[in-house]
This record gives C-alpha cells, structure tokens and sequence, in this order.
C-alpha cells in the first residue's frame, strides 16, 4: 500500500511546462526539481536553453553516466527551439532513457508543436502557467499565495495590493511573500497600506481620465507616478490625443444609441458611454483648444522641445483649466 | 536636340554645367545641386552625367547620353532612396564604388538623389571621399537647399542652385516629352506649382486629379470643431489610400518576383527558414517605404491646400497674378469672402506648422487636427 502512494508521488520522467507566465513557469519548474530531490538528494541537474543549444547535447546528457545517478535534463524555451533540439527531443522521446527526468518549459506559439504532441501522447505530466492579465487574475494570484501560506487575508487587502503593485507579477509575488514573511494574523487593508501606501500603478489612460474629468491635482500625481516608474511621455500623449479625439466626435455626433453611435465611429459602446458621461462641463470650443495643446505636446515630446516631461504637464494643465473654465 | 533639353527654365544652371563638361578647368569633382521640389534636380544631375560620358559633349543622341540619363550606363550611379534616410552602410558602399576606375566611359558619376535623407553619420562617411576623391570620379549631390546637408560636405562641393521653373514651359514640357494636351498641361503645370514630377502624375491620372480636388474643397467645408476632426480624418484617409493604392500592387509584385528568383513555392503554407528571412527583410523595406510615402503623400495634400489660402490672399489683395485653382476658383472666392486677410494667413501658419509637426514624427492624424482647427470658417 505505502509503495503505491510512492508511485503516485514520483515524479513522471517526462514533464511540460505550457503557458506564457514565467513568475508560474518557474514556480512549477522549482517544485517540480524539489520533489526529485526529494525522492533522489543527488540527482544531477542540467539545464539547456534553446539560444545556446548544440546539437547533440541532450544525447550527451542523457546518456547513462559513468558514476550512475539520476539526472534531471530541464530544456528551456522549446517555443524557440532550432530543428537540431526538436529533432534531439523526438529522438530521446522515442526511447527514454532511464534514470533520467526530462522538464521542457514552452511560452506559447506554434513552434515545437510536435515535441508538444509527442510529450503529451507520452503522457507527460503537464503544468499550465497561463497568462495573468486582468486585475481580477492579480487578484486571485495573490489571494492564492496567501492560502498556500495558510494566511488569511481580506478582500480590500488583494485589491489594494493590486492597486498598487500590479503591474509586474513578479514584484506582486515577492510583495506577497514580503507580507506573509514580515506579518502575522489577517492580512488586512492597513497592513497593506503601511508597507505600499501611496503607490499607485499609473497609466497613461488614468492620466488622461483625471486630466478630462478637471482633476488637476489628481492627474499631476498620477503623471509624475506614471514618469516616475518608467512610463515614456510619448503614449501618454498619444492617450490624451485619443481620449479627447473621441470626446469631440461622440460631442458632435449628437443623440443616439450609443451602439450605432459606436459603429459609426469606429469605437466601443463602453467607450462612446464613457465619452458621453465625460463630456459634462465641456464645450466644443474647449476641447478645440485641448486638443491643440495636445499636438503641440507631441511636437515637443518628440524632440521639439527641450523638456518632455514639462510638455506633458503643460498639457494636462491645459485641460484641466479649459475643463475648470467650462464648469464655472 | 541636346542632353540639356528636359532641364527647363534653367539657363543660368545650364551655362555653368555646360561649361564645366567643356573646359577642364571649369570642372570640379563635387557638385550640390539645390532647388526646391520638382524643379529638376535629378534631371539636371542626369544630364550633366550624360554630357560628361558623351564624346561630343551631350548631344543626347548618343548610346552614353541614352544610358546616362535612364540610369543605366556602367559608369553612372544613382543612389536614390525609398526609405526615410540613406544609412551609413549604404554611404560606405558608395566610397568603395568612388575608388574604382570608369570602366567604359570618361568618369564615374555617383548621384545622390536625396543627399538632403542622408544621415549624420552617413553623411560623415561620405567626407573623405568627397575631400580627396581619385581622379575621374565625380560626385553630384541633390537637395531641396545647402541648408539641409551637413556643413562639412557643402563646403567640400560647388554649389549649383536650381530655381523653380515657369508653369508655361512646364507645360510645354508636358507637351512635347509626355504628349499631353495643351490645355490639360496647363492645368497641371498650374495645380502642380511647377513641381514637373507632380504636374506630369496629375496630368496622366485621374484618380490623383480626383483626391486633388478632394482636398482642394475641404477649405470650404470646415466649419465646426467636428468638421475639422472630421476633415482631418478625410486628409489622413485620402493620402492613405494613395499610398496604398500605388504600392499594393508594388508589393505584390515584388514579392512574387523575389520568390521566384528563390525558387520558392508561392503556394506552400509556410516557407524554410532561409526564404522566410528574406521575405520579412522585404517587408521590412516595404514598410519603411510605405512609411515614407504616405508621409509625403500628407504633406503633398497639404501643399495642395496651402495654395488655396495663397490663392484666397490673392484675390483679397487684388494682386496681378494667376491663381494656383483656376479650376476651383469658386472655393477660392468663398474663402476669401469670408476670412479676413489676418485669419488667411493664420490658416497658412496653421498649415505650415502641421508640415513641420509631421516631419519631427508627430502623429500624422494629430497634426491634421490640430491645424484643422485652425482653418474653420466663421459661422
């Protein structure tokens, strides 16, 4: 009986991979090589990656060694594996050696498909790291790493954590770790705030809701967030362009749905709703003067000023006093 | 019937090229010829070219005029390019090619059609060869004006200047080399502001004459803030199609062409490897030219309305020359009706601004909006 349990606890010797998330890749990847370890404290690890790969070095390692031993061969970036890897692969899929743990890792696409077949007709053991996108997937990956913590943590915590340190999933992983290393209890929104309070992952778009809806205050801190973390003034621009394009065609498109109104104009129905919500306070005039000022921030962004960041402002100033102006 | 007879309305030029291919003294091993647009400069480069390898000084008769004026004689180089700039490679390529002997012919001739698109460090690469070239090797440079090549290769060259020539003997250009009818010549010689390359593709299309007056008539119609985004839109549209009507087709062909000199299968689903790379380093050039041509198909749209407000001006000031829209006189009064000569010029600046945002790489369609606000007519 316990030599069955054994069994199923083995690791399979052929093991994939699949998906674009490496922060998920790599943690199935560490988990994976750990129970090896487990089972075989010695195992050799060797770790071939697609860029560097000669032909014939997977023969090479998997063949049996002089001193015996189990081995774990890990071949990195199949997706841009050369035909010599996936014909190596194919070979060593058709025979496996012994004694060896074979783990490929795959970001996606269409390349290396057949070792991808011939894996899993093999039966590999395959482990999905899918992409996490959405605020709602942040959300249930950092609610995850807490339960596998056994930590409890609240709803406005995860969102506030996301709020903040959303956009890489890596640094959202170590901020998770950080929390459970250095907490203890329920994780709630003030623990998260004293560790991350007054961060915020600013976007060009946030920007440029903020700056249309008046909010100067708000749409200069989220700007200097946004510069501040790396984001380049010219898609903020490009944003600011677009959002006030829209406003002025939804403004002069007059009544309607806003579904035809969104076909007409080539934009989303969310989209024409929002615009419409946003045009209170707005004359055409107005937005005739934002929209100038926008192109000359471009101008100035792409090397006809001296100061691009300054450029930016200047815009976003200049909406939010043409907004101001039109509310008085 | 002489090598120079396409270079036309311009004598002073004329005299001193025709000179230097005369006496050896007169000659000099580079030459910066400058004029705006359309005013001939690659023509006058060819012809100089021709009249150097011609044994009788440029009769244009002869098979080394014939060859040097289409771009085929063995001895004569045309760089000219599709892309946005001439890279460094490139310029390096042509310092080899300026150390060779003429292999046929009495010189070597490099032109380089758009010196103006070279960059810095092409430019750089350039000097040397132009400083101390090998004997018999001549290099003739073409650019919109001295100002836009670096100073270091104005002053390694002698400078002809082109001026733009006069619309009647465009026409008459039109007339004798391309067979036009008079009055269609006139138009176009007219509508293209003596740009000889323009006038002739006006002359010839009737799609081009069509957007023409597509753009021509946009002045009258902007009156509201959505007007103008609207006819910002319609601007951007217009040169886009332009540019895809012309390079579809180009592209196409290309492809087709390059696959069979691969002698790969068209019809496969998916290529080798060795073939793939080649087919998206072609696209890769389609797109910096379709980058290139739609850019300049803006900016030709904007000339195009420009000379609508020169025209408004024109007939506010009662000056006594001819208008640029004859054809679209009817445009031209209502703008002048209604826009005072402050507000022309406005528009003008606005326009000219615009030409000058999407050169520094603003988005095209921003720009059009921004100067489209500018050209709205009072209610």
């Amino acid at each position: 009986m316990s030599d069955l349990v054994e069994v199923q606890r083995r690791v399979p010797p052929l093991v994939l991979i699949a998906g674009p998330e490496q922060v998920l890749a790599e943690r199935g990847l560490g988990e994976v090589l750990e129970s090896v370890r487990e089972r075989t404290p010695d195992v050799e690890v060797i770790r071939l990656h697609a860029a560097t790969y000669e032909p014939g070095e997977l023969t090479v390692h998997a063949s049996p060694s002089l001193f015996g031993g189990d081995k774990a061969v890990v071949v990195h970036d199949l997706d841009e594996a050369t035909d010599e890897l996936q014909q190596d692969l194919l070979a060593y899929l058709a025979a496996p050696p012994d004694d060896v743990t074979l783990v490929v890792v795959h970001k996606g696409g269409n390349r290396g498909k057949k070792v991808l077949d011939t894996l899993k007709k093999a039966r590999a053991r395959v482990i999905d790291a899918p992409a996490i996108k959405t605020d709602r997937d942040k959300a249930d990956f950092a609610m995850n790493e807490f339960r596998r913590a056994k930590r409890r943590a609240t709803g406005e915590a995860v969102q506030a954590l996301v709020d903040a340190i959303g956009k890489d999933l890596r640094e959202l992983a170590s901020a998770c770790q950080q929390l459970i290393a250095d907490t203890t209890g329920v994780i709630d929104e003030q623990v998260v705030l004293t560790y991350h309070g007054g961060k915020v992952e600013a976007t060009g778009f946030k920007v440029a809701d903020a700056a249309v809806a008046g909010d100067a205050g708000e749409a200069l801190r989220l700007l200097r967030h946004a510069i501040a973390v790396g984001v380049d003034p010219v898609p903020i621009v490009a944003v600011l362009a677009q959002q006030i394009r829209q406003l002025i065609k939804v403004g002069s498109a007059g009544r309607g749905r806003s579904a035809d109104l969104a076909r007409d104009l080539g934009m989303a129905p969310w989209q024409v709703d929002k615009a419409r919500r946003s045009l209170q306070g707005w004359t055409a005039e107005a937005l005739a003067r934002s929209l100038r000022a926008v192109a000359a921030a471009d101008f100035e962004v792409k090397g006809g000023g001296r100061d691009p960041v300054y450029a930016v402002e200047r815009a976003v100033l200049t909406i939010t006093r043409e907004k101001a102006e039109g509310d008085r | 019937m002489s090598v120079w007879r396409d270079v036309i309305g311009q004598e002073p030029a004329v005299t001193t090229l025709s000179r230097a291919v005369e006496d050896p003294a007169s000659m000099t091993h580079a030459w910066l010829l400058t004029g705006p647009p359309g005013s001939g400069r690659s023509v006058a480069a060819r012809a100089f070219a021709a009249a150097l390898q011609c044994p009788v000084n440029g009769c244009g008769q002869c098979r080394e005029c014939r060859t040097a004026a289409d771009g085929t004689h063995a001895d004569v180089d045309v760089i000219a390019t599709e892309g946005l700039s001439i890279k460094v490679e490139q310029a390096r390529d042509l310092v080899a090619l300026a150390a060779h002997r003429p292999s046929v012919g009495t010189w070597r001739v490099i032109i380089v059609e758009d010196a103006d698109r070279l960059t810095e460090r092409a430019a750089d690469a350039l000097l040397k060869a132009l400083e101390e070239p090998v004997p018999r090797t001549v290099w003739m440079l073409c650019a919109p004006s001295v100002e836009d090549v670096i100073i270091t290769i104005r002053s390694r060259s002698r400078h002809v200047r082109l001026r733009t020539p006069s619309v009647e003997s465009v026409a008459d250009l039109l007339v004798r080399r391309d067979g036009v009818d008079p009055p269609m010549a006139m138009y176009a010689a007219r509508a293209a502001q003596s740009h000889v390359g323009l006038a002739r593709r006006l002359a010839r299309d009737e799609n081009a004459r069509i957007r023409r007056h597509d753009v021509i008539t946009l002045a009258s119609k902007i009156r509201t803030v959505g007007d103008a985004i609207d006819a910002a839109a319609d601007l951007s549209t217009i040169a886009t199609e332009e540019s895809q009507a012309s390079s579809a087709e180009r592209d196409a062909a290309e492809k087709a062409r390059l696959m069979e000199v691969l002698g790969a299968d068209p019809s496969a689903r998916t290529q080798p490897p060795h073939i793939r790379s080649q087919l998206s380093s072609l696209e890769k050039e389609q797109k910096a030219r379709a980058t290139r041509f739609s850019r300049d198909m803006v900016d030709r749209a904007l000339v195009d309305l420009l000379s609508v407000y020169r025209d408004a001006l024109v007939l506010r000031t009662g000056a006594p020359t001819a208008l640029v829209n004859e054809d679209s006189r009817n445009v031209v009064q209502q703008v002048a009706q209604v826009l005072s000569s402050e507000r022309v010029l406005v528009a003008m600046d606005a326009i000219g601004t615009a030409r000058e945002r999407i050169a520094a790489n603003v988005q095209p369609l921003l720009a059009l909006e921004a100067m489209a606000l500018d050209l709205r007519l009072p209610r």
